[in-house]
Parts: C-alpha cells; structure tokens; sequence
C-alpha cells in the first residue's frame, strides 16, 4: 500500500487517488506549428524511468485535485509531492 | 543432443539418472556473432531458436542478465489464445496456436500444451452482441469460436455464481475450444536446449551496458562481461525495455507497469478451463498440481518493482469471487509480479528501428506468453531478412505516428479507460 501527502490533505492511501502518469510531458503550445514528431512524443512515447519519476495522481477520493508525485519507480519510495501549478526546481 | 523418450529415461533410471547431458552450457561470450539476442526469455530464445532452424543463422548469443526464464515467462499465468477481432493480432496468434500444437514434438520437450478452452463471460446483452462479433470475426479468419448461452456455460462451469441477484449475471459466453495453457518454465527451457544444440550460445549473468553505433549502424554491444561485435542486435527484454531504449536514445511508446498473479492451495480438480471475467478484468485456471491460478489488472502506475502491491490483489480477488463465490474458502498459496511493456494501443511492436541492425520485440501488454512462439518465428524472420513478415507488419513501430493503431481493446497503460 502506498501513502500519498496529498498537498490539500496530508497523508492518505493510495486506495483514495487514481494515477495520471508522466508529469514532465508538456503539451505543445497552442497556434504554433506542431510537427508529427513533437505530437508523437506528447501522445504517445514516454521515457519510462526507472528511479525517481515525477507524475500526475488524482485525488479523486477526497479534494479532487491533481498533484505531482515524486517517486520511485522501483522502490516505491516517495520523495515529495506538489500541488500541480507548483515549479519544481 | 541427448534425445528424450522413454527408453532414455528407463536406461539411465540404471545409472542413477547421473549421466544426462546437461540441457545447455554456459560459455563465456565470444568476440564476434552474427546475430545477439539480448534477452534470455521465452521470445529471445524463441527467437534464436528459430533464426537457427529456419534461417540457418547459428553463430548466435542470447545476452541475458539474470537465468533464462526468470523474467516473465516465469511469471505469467500460463495462458495460450487467439480469440481477437483484428486481423493482426487474430492471424499472427492463430500462426502461433498451430506452433503450439506441435511444440512438445518439435522441441522433444513436453511442454504439457493443454487445449483446454478459454471462456470469456457476457453480463449483459450488449456484451453478448459484442462477442457474437468478435466471435464472427475469428471464425472468419478460421479460428473457431462458440457463442454460449447462460445455460450452455452453467453446464460447462456449474461452480460460478448463476445466482439471480448478483450484481453481474452471466448472460453468456464467448469460447475458444482450442485455447488453453502450458507448463511455462518448460517453454523456456524447451528452446533453451534446442537453441543450444544447434550451437547457439547462452550467456547468462551478462548484462548490457551500452550499444556501439556508428552512423546509424549497429556495430556492437558493451556487456558487463566484455564487448561483443555484431551487425544485427535483437531487443527481447520485455519490462527492461525503456531501460535499453534510453541508452539508444530513443523514447518509446511503452511504458513500464507490473502486473500481478497468484495461486491459491491446491484443491481436487474443480475447474477445466480457463475463465475470463467479462464485468472487470480476472482470469482464471486451474494448475495440474491442482492450485487455481488467478491474475487480472496491472497494479496501475509505472512500477519496476516485480513485486505487488495488496490493493490490486484485494481489488482482482473481489472479482473473482464475485465470479466463483466458492474462491472465498481457499487461502492464498503464492502471489508474485513481473513487469510489462504496456504499448500505447495494447498490441505489441515487432519491427526493425531506424537504427541499421537494431531489431525491437516488445511492447507485449498481457499476451506476451501466449505469442511466445509466434514472436520468435516472426523476429527470427525480421532479424534474418531484414525485413518484417506479413504476420508481424501490422505491429510496426511508426503505427503510432501514422495513426495505425491495433486497438483491439484500446488497452495499453491507461487501464481506466476499459
């Protein structure tokens, strides 16, 4: 069982958020010319790390909001979590 | 290579069963090949075995980490099928059901291939519809199908709950006669010693480090056990593949989850097919040792842990005893998890790359078991042509781009959308 902070809440289980995946993927800026590369890699290849991966979760079971996660992908460990329009350094 | 049989068994029952050959050796890398698998499971040594077979390539190394076989192929749940509605995945597992029939003979290894059935239930009548398409289409491409109704799967599997007030009544079914399950391990090392004996060389404990490339050729691989020369490198290494893609500089459209698996105590023989769950996602089978053998959804975030976490165990278990109440009484013998390619449509990629001599296998989702000897054959192909077979030319690397998805189900890493 994982234990999420959830920055709005504290600490709850993992049970309450639903995953969202990679957080460092960006949407290619609106009215500007996209190539078929630039949307490929937005929608669909993704690095995949083993180690620490920063990425979307949902507390859908509770505040509803999305968070970014810091964990690691073959650990479990959680470094720290942010709220989604928080820079991370 | 010593032959299996009977009368092998019984001569060397006098001696102790002391003076068997070993079932491969283990040489210490070479400096050059003609071709390196890297990935010692069931595909990589599929693969090899078929590129000596069938192409006459034999000066062959299979890299791999670990032991053969300690990845997923020792790890899955056994379970062998062609019951898709798209022509790629339907012809190119249909290609394999026919390796399968004749694996034992052909690798005078006794897989136990064990068609026993596979039954996918109906809760409703649009799920009924549903099936009685898919069902059209694998009979169309020659795979048999039967549409069962509820009371042609009550007498089939009189264990599960045909109760009136349950929350997903059976409405029906969907079978496969001719799917069923094998002794995995005994894939494995089937190949393995085939492979072997026609002077492919496993390697274990080798692990890559990196990859010689030179204007857009492959020239080479690094290895923690030295540098090995190769024009052509195959990438079998499922769950490890982003891992070796990273290295290459290249981002795939997979990523890496863990799926889990368990077994309960054994118990008398109860159950004689496999049965899928059609209202969540919980399969089922019942082992010759008499355990029941049980996995469903992926843990559902990128994980290379290759173990399990309980909440998705707790969750798939629910369902199965939604299914077979009776499952509620048995303790839990086994769990254990191994990790997937989860590609972005759920089918997996067989392709070259845009890298001269670099071959990928991957992206196998759920099924990575079942197309073992399809994926060899066709890889073997791919990597000895240099071209792709017509099997596998639907499972290229650039459908993503060009917007030729296989979405059987639309399945890949984003489980919640099913």
């Amino acid at each position: 069982m994982l234990h999420i902070k959830c920055p709005h809440c504290g600490m709850r289980s993992q049970n309450e958020f639903s995953y969202g995946g990679d957080a460092s993927v960006k949407r290619p800026e609106l009215n500007k010319e996209i190539t078929d590369e630039e949307w490929d890699n937005f929608v669909y290849n993704r690095k995949s790390l083993r180690g620490k991966h920063l990425e979307l979760w949902q507390h859908l079971s509770g505040c509803r909001q999305w968070i970014k996660v810091e964990r690691d992908t073959a650990t479990h460990e959680i470094f720290n979590t942010y709220k989604a329009e928080e820079e991370i350094s | 290579m010593q032959k299996y049989s009977i009368f092998n068994l019984v001569k060397n029952a006098f001696s102790n069963h002391e003076n068997w050959d070993l079932a491969w050796k283990d040489p210490t890398p070479k400096e050059e090949y003609d071709v390196v698998i890297i990935g010692g499971g069931g595909h990589g040594l599929a693969t090899a075995y078929y590129l000596a077979k069938e192409h006459n390539i034999t000066k062959v190394a299979i890299i791999e980490k670990g032991w053969i076989g300690g990845g997923n192929v020792g790890r899955n749940t056994t379970i062998i099928r062609s019951n898709y509605m798209h022509d790629e995945n339907a012809l190119f597992s249909e290609f394999g059901m026919n390796l399968w029939r004749k694996m034992s003979q052909d690798l005078n290894y006794n897989v136990m291939f064990s068609p026993r059935g596979i039954i996918n239930l109906a809760h409703s009548d649009a799920q009924m519809n549903a099936y009685a398409r898919r069902g059209n289409s694998m009979r169309l491409n020659g795979i048999d199908a039967v549409l069962l109704n509820r009371e042609q799967v009550k007498e089939i599997i009189p264990m599960a709950d045909f109760s009136e007030n349950v929350r997903f009544p059976i409405f029906g079914g969907l079978m496969q006669p001719s799917a069923g399950t094998a002794r995995h391990d005994a894939v494995a090392w089937g190949y393995a010693r085939q492979a072997d004996s026609m002077g492919v060389e496993i390697i274990q404990n080798c692990e890559v480090t990196g990859f010689d490339v030179t204007a857009g050729k492959i020239n080479g691989i690094r290895t923690t056990r030295g540098n090995i020369k190769t024009k052509k490198v195959g990438l079998c290494v499922a769950g490890s593949t982003n891992i070796l893609a990273e290295k290459l500089n290249m981002t795939l459209p997979i990523e890496t989850h863990l799926l889990q698996a368990c077994v309960s105590e054994p118990v008398k023989p109860v159950l004689d097919r496999v049965v899928t769950f059609g209202a969540g996602h919980f399969y089922i089978s019942q082992s010759d040792k008499g355990e029941m053998v049980m996995g469903g959804d992926l843990d559902g975030y990128n994980s290379y842990a290759q173990r399990g976490n309980l909440p998705t165990l707790q969750h798939v278990l629910t369902e199965g005893i939604a299914m077979m109440p009776f499952l509620s009484k048995l303790k839990m013998l086994r769990t254990w998890g191994g990790i997937m390619d989860m590609s972005m449509d759920g089918s997996p990629i067989i392709d070259k790359t845009h890298i001269d001599g670099l071959y990928l296998n991957c992206g196998w989702c759920y099924g990575g078991f079942k197309a073992t000897p399809a994926s060899g054959w066709t890889f073997a192909y791919t990597i000895a042509q240099d071209r792709v077979h017509e099997l596998n030319a639907g499972f290229s690397l650039n459908r993503f781009s060009t917007g030729h998805l296989i979405d059987e189900k639309g399945l890949g890493t984003k489980t919640w959308i099913s």
